[in-house]
């Protein structure tokens, strides 16, 4: 082990501190990825499921549901989730591929990360622009 | 006799089936992607057409389950990740499969239940 040891001018932090650790790329996708399949699961579900139901009623339960989706809050809360589903669904494709041993080195998966995080913010944009 | 509960039984199946899932949620928004380019937006009439059909209701029953069994996944680590005291981290993994069933319960009374 004594070729991976650091030069004694550099010392290692010791501290474990979330806040003041700079987080690489990587990590960032990671923790985005378990926020947002957790808000999927506590607001995107039911959501889901009661705009189901609701909009298959009748016309005018259905209008009046798509009505009750146009308020500024809702709109906020559904772009949240729009977004929340695309980077699980952009960020899970990058966790198939490395299982596939794709995106594996430093550099590869770093990038891999900005395409997850740019994908994801695109396509979430193009949701806005069909929201507004 | 003290049994250790440790090995990769359990772990590898749920990271198959968290992945197997995920792909089977992955093709159901593909199909609701291709509805909607094809037909240029979905209205109400399609809407109720789409959920009048049984292999469509069949298809997202499927999705449901996968969703469902994906959650409860994902969830039961993260409370395992950060909920360490063994009492309340019971209670929110017994309230997630609740929900969980809860909701599986109710997405089977939308798609079949009486209108």
């Amino acid at each position: 082990m004594s070729s991976v040891e650091r030069p004694a001018s550099k010392p290692r932090p010791v501290y474990l501190n979330l806040a003041r650790i700079r987080q690489p790329l990587p990590a960032i996708v990671s923790i985005l990825h378990r926020i947002s399949g957790a808000a999927l699961f506590l607001v995107g579900v039911p959501l889901l499921l009661a705009g189901i139901q609701a909009s298959l009623g009748s016309s005018q339960s259905f209008e009046s549901f798509r009505a009750a989706m146009t308020t500024p809050f809702a709109k906020i809360v559904l772009l949240g989730l729009a977004w929340a589903y695309l980077h699980h669904f952009c960020a899970g494709l990058r966790y198939l591929l490395l299982d596939l041993h794709r995106f594996i080195d430093l550099k590869p998966a770093r990038q891999s990360s900005v395409v997850v995080l740019i994908a994801s913010l695109v396509l979430t944009l193009v949701v806005a622009v069909r929201l507004w | 006799m003290k049994r250790i509960l440790v090995g990769a039984h359990y772990g590898l199946k749920d990271w198959l089936v968290q992945r197997l899932t995920a792909a089977v949620m992955a093709l159901y928004t593909l199909l609701w992607v291709a509805i909607a380019a094809y037909q240029g937006g979905i209205d109400y009439a399609l809407w109720q057409a789409l959920f009048a059909n049984t292999a469509f209701r069949v298809a997202t029953l499927i999705f449901g389950l996968a969703l469902f069994w994906h959650a409860w996944v994902g969830m039961r680590d993260i409370w395992m990740d950060y909920v360490k005291p063994t009492a309340p981290r019971l209670v929110l993994e017994t309230a997630t499969v609740l929900a969980l069933l809860g909701y599986a319960g109710w997405l089977v009374d939308i798609l079949w239940g009486a209108r």
